[in-house]
């Protein structure tokens, strides 16, 4: 278990250790010969001295009537991504081409670099690092990884499509659609990776008779996170 | 406003204010213009490959259905159909007729199109059910967008300004709008006054990807006035 905001114990420390010449062909199928420190430097950007807190964490509530809320429910679905794609990159994802491996490295930043950017604008009002738990998820197989970040990528495009009209901040509401549009591309990036030059990158399932995507409430999307989420969230 | 179907929770009985009205107006001009341009492509034979042709199919799909919608809210304040060039006068000629180009054309109205709708979502604020609509066409733009990048092998999202286009397109559908400050190029690293390099180790790539922009109006309109002809 690690923390959503992307502190642990160490950068790269993986549950089943990597060998050196795992290692070597991890990074070779990345496609990222010299890599080897750039992946460390991904991780450890965000590894902030926080210590991991073993055992459930503290419930989290969020006041969705105020900006600061919104954002903070922002927030939790950022960290929650980004602990995602920091926790499967650290396995061999076998079936994985590179090109579709560097998708995921890509995507994996973005979610951190959003993950980020709003722990720093929150600051001091920045709701506490989320425990997540991907252990239902065998992240060393390509399908289960591309279909759960599909869940996670429509889900988080639902979320703030469905959270815009919360934000009683024109400035805000302009910075989380800077935002959703890459989450949206994010989705149909995996959904054309997992079925590719087909309808599904913008598939009916999510896009409406009336050319719309979804848009969800918090109410609806909190339910369709918690499964990955340990530390109890409320809105 | 004649139209009783309630869409998408809007209601266009009721009357919406001039500032809404011209919002939606744009935005109708914009999905007449992709419609359109997806109903020719898609109806010429020989021009996309079979390969390729359910991912076109499925946008057209889409603008046609945006058109409807936005006809459907606005009602008789809708704005008519105005008459395209997609050559835009001579610049990309062979556009019904040569593949590459028609991709081409499409990604810059894809992308110019998430821009756009961007741009105007702090415009509808007075109108959540509007603007949520809007937020939700905004995001198929982009899914779109992110498609037709990948089917031209670019990624689905924009590395500084990258985008393969012929380079006055190129500058103009990834550059500032006006003001900059507001509307920034799509290499921006610099989000809610908080610059991106100070807050992780990476190069400005992802940081630029990680958020796309918006644009004004007025730039969105220069970026579609060539394939404008009235």
């Amino acid at each position: 278990m690690r923390n959503g905001d992307g502190s642990a114990s160490a950068p790269l420390v993986v549950d089943r250790p990597l060998t050196a010449a795992s290692r070597r062909e991890f990074l070779r199928v990345l496609g990222l010969g010299s890599a080897i420190v750039l992946m460390p430097s991904m991780f450890a950007a965000c590894s902030d001295a926080t210590a991991v807190t073993r055992g459930r964490s503290a419930a989290v509530t969020l006041d969705l009537s105020t900006d600061l809320g919104v954002l903070n429910y922002a927030y939790a679905l950022e960290q929650l991504e980004a602990a995602f794609y920091e926790e499967a990159l650290k396995h061999i994802i076998t079936g994985c081409s590179s090109s579709e491996l560097h998708a995921l490295l890509q995507i994996g930043q973005h979610e951190i670099v959003h993950r980020e950017f709003l722990k720093a604008a929150l600051g001091s009002n920045a709701i506490p690092a989320l425990q997540v738990d991907f252990s239902s998820v065998d992240l060393t197989k390509r399908d289960p990884v591309f279909q759960t970040a599909k869940v996670f990528e429509d889900t988080g495009v639902a979320a703030y499509n469905g959270a815009g009209k919360l934000l009683h901040s024109a400035a805000y509401l302009v910075l989380a659609g800077k935002i959703v549009s890459v989450e949206a591309r994010h989705a149909a990036t995996i959904r054309d990776i997992l079925n590719p030059k087909s309808m599904d990158f913008a598939g009916d399932d999510v896009v409406d008779a009336n050319g719309l995507d979804r848009a969800l409430a918090p109410s609806a999307v909190l339910p369709l996170v918690a499964p990955f989420i340990v530390t109890p969230i409320s809105a | 406003m004649t139209n009783t179907t309630v869409l998408g929770g809007i209601d266009p009985e009721i009357a919406l204010p001039q500032d809404i009205v011209d919002v939606l107006n744009f935005a109708l001009t914009l999905e007449y213009l992709e419609s359109t341009f997806y109903d020719t492509g898609v109806g010429t034979s020989g021009l996309i490959p079979a390969s390729d042709l359910a991912v076109f199919q499925q946008i057209k799909k889409h603008e046609d259905a945006h058109v409807a919608f936005l006809l459907g809210v606005l009602g008789s304040a809708a704005v008519a159909k105005p008459t395209f060039d997609f050559t835009a006068g001579g610049m990309f000629s062979d556009v019904f007729s040569n593949y590459a180009t028609f991709q081409a054309v499409s990604q810059a109205f894809e992308d110019t199109g998430v821009r756009a709708y961007k741009g105007q979502a702090a415009n509808l604020m007075s109108q959540p059910d509007i603007l949520t609509a809007a937020l939700q066409i905004h995001s198929v733009e982009a899914r779109h967008a992110a498609e037709v990048r990948r089917l031209r092998g670019l990624d689905g999202w924009i590395i500084g300004t990258i985008g393969n286009l012929p380079a006055a397109v190129n500058a103009a559908v990834y550059g500032p709008g006006n003001p900059p400050a507001d509307f920034p190029a799509e290499d921006n690293t610099v989000q809610g006054g908080i610059n991106l390099t100070g807050i992780t180790s990476y190069g400005s790539d992802p940081l630029s990807a990680s958020f796309d922009e918006p644009l004004d109006k007025a730039t969105v309109l220069a970026i579609a006035g060539p394939f404008i002809v009235s």
